[in-house]
């Protein structure tokens, strides 16, 4: 912890293991939007963990978030933040589909 | 500017830094709660093309995975800036900064030719729901990354003529914060908007 209130990192190593791991888990969905190779739905769920696992890596490798080393109400925050996306797009797109579906009627 | 350096001294201040991290990680999870609206937003206008282009006929690949590039490697670039800051290496900071700076600017001019021309061909924001929640979304982010470029040309001044002081060191890393969260968007973007748009 420094001046900044984040922790400080003096080697370039965390950002090179994330750009590494950044690098595969853009390439595969992109490969695979590429070639086809796989049928949509498949295709579509890898490109969705992709994403998640992409996420997570750039929280932990470039904005070095940890359970530990980040403070509890940073943490919190993010977990607040994560439960209002959940609930404001989980139900906006519940609500708009489901409207949708029987305006099609 | 006399105060907040006599103010350096005291152990207050690194509270007061601590502080200014947190209401800045505040601000960056409300900006994370505006775009997710913007993807909802963008999923539900999904259908709505009003029988103009779709996304498979407007995007690009290619282009979608240089714009990946670019903003990948910046964000990996802006950390070299800061462990060379870290390491109070002032002269590698700032030439990483000026890289991260060129990389944000090649991201941006590949955007701008994209939305360039996909209006030129009549399917601006205009054209349809799709479209109008697609420029929304994409050019939030757009607008976001050219406000993340001027404060790295802020702090490059920063550095320059004020040096490694605890008030722009700690500029410097909530900057980082914002560039790096950016790039998270970059990622949920080309995940719900261009590749699943492309398939």
């Amino acid at each position: 912890m420094d001046v900044s209130g984040f922790p400080v990192e003096r080697s370039i190593r965390p950002y090179l293991i994330g750009l590494g791991l950044a690098l595969i888990l853009t390439a595969i969905p992109f490969a695979l939007v590429a070639t086809h190779a796989l049928p949509r739905l498949t295709t579509l769920v890898i490109i969705a963990i992709a994403a998640v696992i992409q996420i997570l890596v750039h929280l932990g490798f470039f904005l070095h978030i940890g359970f530990r080393s980040t403070p509890r109400e940073n943490l919190i925050a993010m977990a607040f933040a994560a439960v209002l996306i959940v609930f404001m797009v989980g139900g906006t797109l519940w609500i708009m589909f489901d409207l949708h579906h029987r305006m099609m009627v | 500017m006399t105060a907040t350096t006599t103010m350096d001294a005291t152990p207050i201040s690194h509270e007061k830094y601590e502080e200014r991290a947190f209401g800045f990680w505040i601000y960056l999870m409300s900006d994370a709660i505006i775009f997710a609206l913007l993807f909802a937003t963008y999923v539900v206008m999904l259908g709505n093309t009003a029988g103009g282009p779709t996304g498979k006929e407007l995007f690009s690949l290619e282009r979608a995975a240089g714009e990946t590039a670019l903003l990948l490697l910046s964000s990996a670039t802006f950390g070299f800036a800061a462990v060379a800051l870290a390491n109070a290496d002032k002269s590698r900071s700032l030439l990483w900064l000026l890289v991260t700076v060129a990389l944000g600017a090649g991201f941006l001019f590949l955007e701008f030719r994209e939305f360039r021309g996909m209006i030129a061909q009549g399917a601006g924001p205009d054209r349809s729901g799709f479209l109008s929640a697609f420029f929304t979304l994409v050019g939030t982010h757009g607008v976001h990354v050219s406000i993340g470029i001027l404060g790295i040309f802020v702090i490059i001044g920063q550095v320059l003529i004020k040096g490694l002081t605890t008030p722009v060191v700690s500029r410097l890393a909530r900057l980082g914060l914002f560039w790096h969260f950016l790039d998270i968007i970059w990622v949920a973007i080309f995940s719900v908007v261009y590749l699943p748009g492309l398939f």
